[in-house]
């Protein structure tokens, strides 16, 4: 029984606890895709840097509060300054619509010559986050560590094993979760929200029925900005702040948003975590939790690991290419076909 | 007419002119030296242009084959680690060959079994002990040959053949990935390709960059044989210097810019070979098809073209010209460091290339390789000075200062994308538009 309970904890602690905050992460990273995908048709490569963007402005706010003695310890200062990243973004993104986006809209551009000018626009906002923040690594989590650590959770329990939650785990789930709840009240409330969704899902409809489009595509930018922001910030509270991990979150962040449906906020989330379930439990070495199940006799001789962790990029991948081989609609049928 | 017929010309000479001034104005050296990259990246452009500007494939997994390319080169001209082979070689090749043989019966399964649950569970047994078997097999093996020798070998080494076999050979390998990518991944939507093809990408640079036995890893293979003369054998030898110090040049510069010509004369063989090829095939009957089937694949297919095989053929042929590229690169070089693949450099770079040299477009992919190589180099330099000159007012310890002309390097970056929504806005058909 005992084995039984050890073997839990250390899944709990490497498999589940880190695997439910990067997927709380890539869930928010990927209802932004969603989002953008819906109302505005196009793959958004320049979603992963428009996250590395606010967590950058977020970053230097962070530092400012820290000169000017201010602190909400226990929790990150992180938390009082995501505002600020969130506006900045927004007003970057406004601004790239305005100037960049817009022109293809009016057009009625084909939805690929979208995504090539998204390129460009990740390009300079990738520039423009080295530009302002450096290529180095990062770590601005300021708030305590844990909330549960090995050495309190093994002296409560007797067990031989320990737990750890990290703060900056929790705050994760929690700030995604408020985000979510937020962003669903705001989806199926609203007048603005619905007409969102109106627009999604018949745009000639919405149009007919005095929807301005402008006005949508707007208020989309800014949410699309806040969960940018936010996923950025949580990702780089979690681990750190790397400019280059931003560009590389965009695959597992576009298999979510795929494997849900792209355009489906729901399917996001669900992606979200199956994309972070899969690689964390494909890359983690079962051996230690086998070991207190198990009889000596029966342990396998290597680390029980389907694949080494240098190939986490490939669990996406895999998720990614089965989903559009057998259903390319996604688990929740997304507008896309 | 005329005009547009003298535009390309005209384009090219300003190109070449702004490679004489970067020679006169820093030094023959540089200058041979964007040429060489220039003449690469114009190979691996018209590649990308076969696959987006002849057929609207939306590839951003170029990275991918060019790091193929550069594995070529390391299969073929490194020598031969004959204690890494006796350690493991065959055993590793023998797992390798396990998990491709699984692979293949699972698909066989699919194929001849009826749909159903049965079906789905033979094929996932097949795989998951397939892969448990192959694992078994090529664990030990690989960790074996890591360990023989880690800071000089750790891994098989090559074929100690001619590095030139390599650069067909890299595309071969090429073409073989975007075969089996095309296989899964053609026939989705374009945005889904352009996905899938970027996580291939990252795949396989992962793959390069952790797979010691085959690469070395993060370690690196350097001093990879070359395919002209070593500066250090034509210093020391008498008739040369004697014939350097007869042009008035100092003999090690004329070493090194010899050297540079010969790379250049071999790579230009091969691009005029290719944009020949590309020339000749995009304005036969084929090429016209192609460009049927991107402008409109239903009427096309409903003139009877095969779509799904006429992307397939081009895809791969596209890919095996960026495979040739890369290992041409990897040879200029002289070394494969994987860890050095990125890809906003070796993918996006090239659309940039591709798209402002006008899609469709071989001379345009031709151009807009040595443009946007040139400025990629230059750009850094350009912007140290403009900053420098932007920061003129401000004391020589402010904070703002030293932090922006620290940041000149990132101008990069962001001229390329201003470029790149530039030319998207203002000339979206290119520099060279396609005729």
């Amino acid at each position: 029984m005992e084995g039984t309970l050890n073997a839990l904890v250390v899944l709990a602690n490497y498999v589940v606890i880190p695997a439910t905050a990067y997927g709380a992460q890539l869930a928010l990273g990927a209802l932004g895709v969603t989002l953008v995908f819906g109302i505005l048709r196009f793959s958004n490569f320049a979603h992963g840097d428009s996250m590395a963007f606010g967590a950058a402005v977020t970053i230097l706010t962070v530092w400012a509060l820290q000169a000017a003695g201010v602190s909400i310890y226990p929790l990150p200062t992180a938390l009082l300054a995501l505002p600020v990243g969130i506006a900045a973004t927004a007003v970057l993104m406004i601004l790239t619509d305005r100037a960049v986006y817009r022109f293809y809209r009016r057009q009625k551009a084909n939805p690929i010559i979208l995504v090539i000018v998204s390129i460009g626009v990740m390009f300079i906002m990738n520039g423009l986050v080295r530009f302002v923040i450096g290529t180095e690594d990062i770590r601005f989590d300021d708030g305590a560590r844990f909330i549960v650590d090995v050495r309190g959770f093994k002296a409560a329990t007797g067990l031989a094993e320990g737990l750890a939650i990290r703060s900056a785990q929790v705050t994760t789930l929690v700030t995604a979760v408020a985000f979510v709840a937020a962003l669903f009240w705001f989806l199926n409330r609203t007048r603005t929200g619905k007409s969102m969704r109106a627009f999604s899902d018949n745009e000639d409809l919405a149009l007919l029925s005095g929807i301005d489009p402008e006005r949508v595509v707007a208020v989309t930018w800014i949410i699309t900005a806040a969960l940018a922001t936010t996923a950025g910030v949580l990702y780089g509270l979690d681990k750190s702040f790397w400019p280059t991990t931003y560009f590389q979150l965009l695959l597992p962040i576009f298999a979510a948003a795929v494997v849900g449906g792209l355009g489906s906020p729901l399917g996001a989330i669900a992606g979200g975590f199956l994309v972070a379930f899969s690689e964390v439990a494909v890359t983690y070495a079962f051996r230690r939790a086998a070991g207190h199940v198990m009889p000596e006799a029966w342990m396998p001789e290597g680390l029980v690991q389907l694949l080494s962790t240098d190939y986490k990029f490939a669990v996406s991948f895999m998720i990614l290419v089965v989903v559009l081989l057998f259903r390319p609609t996604g688990l929740f049928r997304g507008t896309a076909s | 007419m005329s005009r547009v017929r003298l535009r390309t010309p005209v384009l090219f000479l300003l190109v070449a002119a702004l490679i004489v001034v970067t020679g006169l104005a820093q030094s023959w050296n540089v200058a041979l030296t964007i040429v060489n990259m220039g003449l690469v990246s114009a190979i691996v452009a018209l590649g990308l242009n076969m696959q987006w500007g002849y057929a609207g494939l939306f590839n951003i997994g170029v990275m991918g084959f060019l790091a193929l390319g550069g594995l070529a080169v390391v299969l073929v001209a490194v020598p031969p680690v004959a204690e890494a082979w006796a350690a493991g070689g065959p055993r590793t090749l023998a797992g390798l060959a396990l998990a491709v043989a699984a692979l293949a019966g699972a698909i066989l399964l699919r194929r001849r079994m009826r749909p159903g649950v049965a079906r789905g569970l033979a094929t996932a047994a097949v795989i998951v002990l397939g892969y448990v078997l192959a694992r078994a097999v090529f664990v030990p093996a690989s960790e074996a040959i890591e360990r023989v020798n880690p800071a000089g070998t750790g891994f098989l080494g090559g074929l100690g053949l001619p590095v030139l076999v390599a650069w067909p050979l890299g595309g071969v390998i090429a073409a073989g990935a975007a075969w089996l990518i095309a296989r899964v991944a053609l026939g989705l939507r374009a945005d889904y390709l352009a996905i899938a093809t970027l996580g291939i990408a990252e795949i396989i640079v992962a793959i390069l960059k952790h797979e010691d036995w085959l690469t070395r890893g993060v370690k690196n293979v350097v001093g990879i044989p070359r395919p002209v003369p070593y500066e250090v054998d034509l210093l020391s030898d008498p008739a040369f210097v004697a014939r350097a110090h007869l042009w008035g040049t100092d003999p090690v510069t004329a070493a090194s810019i010899l050297v540079k010509l010969a790379y250049a004369a071999l790579f230009l063989v091969v691009l005029a070979i290719l944009l020949w090829m590309a020339e000749k095939a995009l304005n036969s009957p084929w090429g016209r098809m192609m460009r049927a089937i991107r402008d409109n694949e239903t009427a096309a297919e409903a003139m009877g073209k095969d779509v799904t095989r006429r992307h397939l053929q081009i895809f791969v042929l596209g890919a095996a010209v960026c495979g040739i590229a890369g290992a041409m690169m990897t040879t200029l070089d002289g070394q494969l460091t994987p860890g050095a693949y990125q890809p906003l450099r070796f993918t996006f770079l090239v659309w940039v290339m591709v798209v402002v040299g006008g899609s469709g477009s071989n001379w345009g992919a031709v151009l807009g390789g040595f443009l946007i190589w040139w400025l990629w180099v230059m750009v850094e330099p350009i912007g140290a000075w403009l900053l420098g000159v932007v920061t003129m007012p401000l004391p020589a310890s402010s904070a703002l200062k030293l932090h922006l002309l620290g940041s000149a390097q990132h101008m990069r970056l962001i001229t390329m994308g201003l470029i790149l929504l530039l030319v998207l806005r203002f000339a979206p058909r290119g520099l060279i538009p396609e005729r």
